[in-house]
C-alpha cells in the first residue's frame, strides 16, 4: 500500500548507541499520515515502535521486530500565548524549537532535559526531567493538555480532569498506549537570558548531597557532577552546579539578554578550533586511565570555578550540557553495538547515600567505574510508570565494548537490585536492563494491571511495542492482568 | 572499503554499459549483488552470462527489473534488496540516457524524460542510501556522472545539465555524509565503449567498459572524492572550464 507518510529504511538505534536494529521508518507529518500508517499497520499484522529525537539511551526507541513511527517530522505547529505562558505544539515540536521560539517572548520551557534535541512528544511519554525536578517536577506536571492517538485511530484530548486515569498513564507511559499527536504545557516566566551560577567543590558524597540538600529551599537548579574513579574516604567527591534565576531588577537589557543569539553555544573553541571535530580528541582519552585523569582534572577545575563566585551563564549553556561537544558520544565508539548505556539509579533520600557509595564500589571493584556520574535531587510524582520519587539520582555512563558487554549487563542488573531492594526505581528513558519481575517490584502488580486494562483498552491487539516494551511488560502484556 | 565477498551492492542501471561491467566486476570478486534495470530481458541474460563466474567465486546475483523513473518504487524495493542481500554496503547508480538531440532541437517532454532517469531516479536512491549510511555510519554512494557535466555544450544541452546536476548533488550529499562516516564517490568517465558512444566518430580516448568498472571499484576503494575515469581527463576538464565564455560560445565542441 502506497503511504503518503515518508518512508525509509534505516539503522534505528538507542542514544547510547549500543543497541539497535534495521528497520522500515515511516514519518507521518500530520494526523491523515498518521491513521493511514496506523491502519496499514492493523492490515498488515506490524507493530510500531515510537520514536521521536531518538534521545533515550537504550530501546525504547527502537523495535527488531517492527516498524518504526518516527514523529520528529511532525512538528510545524508552535502556538505560545505570552501572556498566559502556555504553548500549544505539534508533538515532533523539539525542546530546541520551543525554547527558541519562547525565550525572546521572557520565557523558558519549565522543564528541559541535558540535550536541546528531544520532541516534545517524546518528552511526554519518558517523562523527562531536569535540574529542577526536586523544585517542579517531571515535564508532565506541566503538561495541561494532549491528544493521544490510539491504536485505532481514534483521538481524545486528555487533562487531569477530564481523564485522569490515561493523562497520568500515557505520560512516562513509554508510548505503549498510543500517539502524543498535541501537548499543551506551561513554561516559565524569566527575565533575563541569563542565569547566577555558582560551582561548589566538594570532597566526598555526603558533603556533596549535605551542600545539595542545604541548597533545596533557595536554589532553582542543582546538579552535581562526581568522580566515580575517586575510592575510600574521597567517593562520590565532585562539583555541584547551583542556578538562579535573575530578577527584574537584575538585568540591565533583558530584550538583548532574551535573544536567542545571546544563547548560541559557540561552534569553535578560542575562534579557530571546531567543536564538531573535538569527540576525536576524546575518544584518545575514553579509557579508564584516560578518564580517570579527565575527571581528576574537573574535580581540581572546580576548585577554581568555586573561587570565581557568582557567575552569569546562559540558559542554553547551563541547561544543555550533552550539546556543548557535538557527537562526543563518539568517543564511545562509532561502529556496530558499541556506545555506551547509561544506567540511572533512584532511591528514596533515607537510603540514597547509602546505595550510591555501594554501586561505586561495586562498580569499581568489577572495573566497570563510570566515566560521568550525575546527582540530582527529585520529588515524587503522580504518574504511573514514573521514575520519580522523594529522593536523589545517581546517573551512570558506562561503556558498552563488544567483549565485555554481556558481564557489564549482568553487573548492571546487579545494581538494579540493590536499588530495587531500597525501594528505589529506574528511568524507562535510560535503561537497558530491567525485566518483567523488576517492574513489577518497582510499580507494584497492582499498577501495573491497571496499565495493562488501559492497554487493552486503547491497543488490544499490541501495535505499540518497542523493543524495551517486550523486555520490560513481557512479549503479552495482557500476562499482566 | 575493501570489496570482496563481504560486499553487499546494489547497482541501478545494470542491464548495459557501465553498469553491467560493474556487476560483472563484483560478481567476479565474490560480492552479493543486486542489479536493476528497466530491460528485463538484458538482465536475464546477464544473469545467465554471469552464472558460471558467479559459481565459480561464490557470489550470489539478484536482478530486478525496475524502471528509475519510476521514484515511488524505491523505498520499498531499496528494503526488500536489503534484506534478500543481508545489508547493503556500496550503492551505484549507473541509469542514464542520451537521446540524439539535433542541433534545433527543443523538446521539452524528451528533456525532462532524461531529467527524471538522470537526475531524479539518482536522488531517489541516493536519499534511500544516505538515510541508510548516515544511521548506519557507513557505507557507500557511487554516482556515475560524466566529463559531460563540466561545462555547458552546444550538442546535448540537457544532458549536459543532467550531469552538472548530478555533480553538486552528489557533492553535497558527501559533504553531508562526510561527518557520519559514510561517503560517496563521484565517477566522471570520458567516452566508454557502450551504446552511447556507438556510433560517435573515433571519440577522444575510448575504453572499454570493463577497464571503467576496473578504475571505479579502484577509486571506490581508495574512497575517491571525483575520479575521472580514465585519469587523464582531469587535464581535459581543467582545460574545459578554463575556457571564457565569449570564446566557447563560437566553438564547436
Amino acid at each position: 500500500m502506497e503511504l503518503a507518510a515518508q518512508r525509509s529504511f534505516e539503522w534505528c538505534e538507542g542514544w547510547g548507541m549500543a543497541s539497535g536494529s534495521h528497520a522500515r521508518v515511516l514519518r507521518p507529518r500530520g494526523l491523515d499520515e498518521l491513521r493511514e500508517c496506523l491502519a496499514a499497520a492493523r492490515d498488515g499484522g506490524a507493530s510500531f515502535a515510537l520514536r521521536g529525537g531518538g534521545c533515550s539511551y537504550g530501546d525504547a526507541n527502537t523495535t527488531s521486530r517492527g516498524v518504526v513511527l518516527d514523529l520528529s517530522r511532525w512538528n510545524a505547529r508552535l502556538d505560545f500565548d505570552t501572556r498566559s505562558g502556555v504553548a500549544d505544539v505539534d508533538p515532533g515540536v523539539t525542546v530546541r524549537q520551543l525554547w527558541q521560539s519562547i525565550l525572546p517572548r521572557g520565557h523558558w520551557p519549565a522543564v528541559v532535559s541535558g540535550t536541546m534535541f528531544p520532541t516534545l512528544a517524546g518528552a511526554a511519554a519518558m517523562n523527562i526531567h531536569g535540574k529542577n525536578a526536586w523544585r517542579v517536577g517531571p515535564i508532565g506536571d506541566c503538561i495541561l493538555e494532549f491528544d493521544l492517538v490510539d491504536a485505532a485511530g481514534e483521538l481524545r484530548t486528555c487533562t487531569r480532569t477530564t481523564h485522569p486515569e490515561l493523562f497520568h498513564a500515557a505520560i512516562a507511559g513509554a508510548g505503549s498506549l498510543g500517539v502524543f499527536t498535541r501537548l499543551r504545557l506551561s513554561t516559565k516566566r524569566v527575565h533575563s537570558g541569563e542565569l547566577l551560577v555558582r560551582a561548589k567543590r566538594t570532597a566526598n558524597l555526603a558533603e556533596t548531597m549535605e551542600w545539595m540538600e542545604s541548597r533545596l529551599g533557595t536554589a532553582d537548579y542543582l546538579v552535581a557532577w562526581i568522580d566515580c574513579f575517586k575510592d575510600g574516604e574521597a567517593s562520590g567527591r565532585g562539583v555541584i552546579h547551583e542556578g538562579r534565576h535573575l530578577r527584574p531588577d537584575e538585568e540591565a537589557d533583558p530584550e538583548r539578554s532574551l535573544s536567542v543569539a545571546r544563547q548560541e553555544l559557540p561552534a569553535r573553541i578560542a575562534g579557530v578550533f571546531p567543536k564538531s571535530e573535538v569527540w576525536r580528541f576524546l575518544r584518545l582519552a575514553n579509557n579508564d586511565a584516560g578518564m580517570r585523569f579527565v575527571n581528576a582534572a574537573k574535580h581540581l577545575a572546580g576548585e577554581i570555578e568555586e573561587r570565581q563566585g557568582w557567575y552569569r551563564q546562559s540558559h542554553a549553556a547551563f541547561a544543555f550540557l550533552l550539546d556543548y561537544v557535538p557527537n562526543w558520544k563518539w568517543a564511545y565508539g562509532r561502529s556496530e553495538l558499541r556506545g555506551l548505556v547509561q544506567h540511572q539509579l533512584f532511591v528514596p533520600k533515607e537510603r540514597a547515600k547509602e546505595v550510591f557509595l555501594a554501586v561505586l564500589e561495586r562498580d569499581r571493584r568489577a572495573g566497570h567505574a563510570s566515566y560521568l556520574g550525575v546527582v540530582k535531587r527529585h520529588r515524587a510524582d503522580a504518574f504511573w510508570l514514573t521514575h520519580g520519587l522523594d529522593g536523589w539520582s545517581l546517573a551512570l555512563d558506562y561503556k558498552v565494548e563488544p567483549a565485555r558487554r554481556v558481564e557489564l549487563m549482568a553487573h548492571l542488573d546487579g545494581n538494579t537490585r540493590l536499588v530495587l531492594e531500597a525501594g528505589g526505581r529506574l528511568y524507562l528513558a535510560k535503561d537497558s536492563v530491567m525485566g518483567v519481575e523488576d517492574a513489577r517490584r518497582m510499580w507494584g502488580g497492582e499498577r501495573l494491571a491497571r496499565f495493562g486494562a488501559l492497554k487493552r483498552e486503547l491497543d488490544p491487539r499490541g501495535l505499540f511495542q518497542s523493543d524495551q516494551h517486550r523486555r520490560v511488560f513481557g512479549a503479552d502484556f495482557a500476562a499482566l492482568s | 572499503m575493501k570489496l570482496g565477498n563481504h560486499t553487499r551492492a546494489i547497482v541501478v542501471g545494470a542491464s548495459s554499459g557501465i553498469g553491467a561491467a560493474l556487476v560483472e566486476a563484483l560478481v567476479a570478486r565474490g560480492a552479493r549483488v543486486a542489479a536493476l534495470a528497466r530491460r528485463e530481458g538484458e538482465l536475464r541474460s546477464l544473469e545467465a552470462r554471469l552464472r558460471p563466474a558467479g559459481e565459480a567465486s561464490g557470489a550470489r546475483l539478484v536482478v530486478r527489473a525496475h524502471d528509475s523513473s519510476r521514484v515511488d518504487e524505491v523505498a520499498p524495493l531499496f528494503e526488500e534488496l536489503f534484506e534478500e542481500l543481508g545489508g547493503v554496503d556500496l550503492v551505484v547508480y549507473a541509469a542514464a540516457i542520451m537521446p540524439k538531440t539535433a542541433p534545433d532541437e527543443y523538446d521539452t517532454t524528451r528533456d525532462l524524460e532524461q531529467i527524471a532517469v538522470n537526475v531524479g531516479g539518482c536522488i531517489a536512491w541516493g536519499n534511500a542510501a544516505a538515510r541508510l549510511d548516515s544511521s548506519q555510519r557507513s557505507g557507500v554512494l557511487v554516482g556515475i556522472s560524466s566529463i559531460a557535466g563540466e561545462r555547458g555544450r552546444k550538442g546535448n544541452p540537457v544532458y549536459g545539465a543532467t550531469k552538472a546536476a548530478l555533480n553538486h548533488y552528489l557533492e553535497a550529499l558527501r559533504n553531508r555524509l562526510a561527518e557520519r562516516g559514510a561517503h560517496v564517490v563521484t565517477i566522471k568517465p570520458g567516452f566508454v565503449a557502450t551504446r552511447m558512444t556507438a556510433g560517435m566518430e573515433k571519440p577522444l580516448w575510448l575504453i572499454a567498459p570493463e577497464e571503467a568498472a576496473r578504475q571505479i571499484l579502484s577509486a571506490v576503494e581508495s574512497r575517491a572524492n571525483e575520479r575521472f575515469v580514465p585519469c587523464r581527463w582531469w587535464m581535459v576538464a581543467f582545460v574545459i572550464r578554463n575556457i571564457p565564455s565569449f570564446i566557447f560560445k563560437r566553438l564547436s565542441i
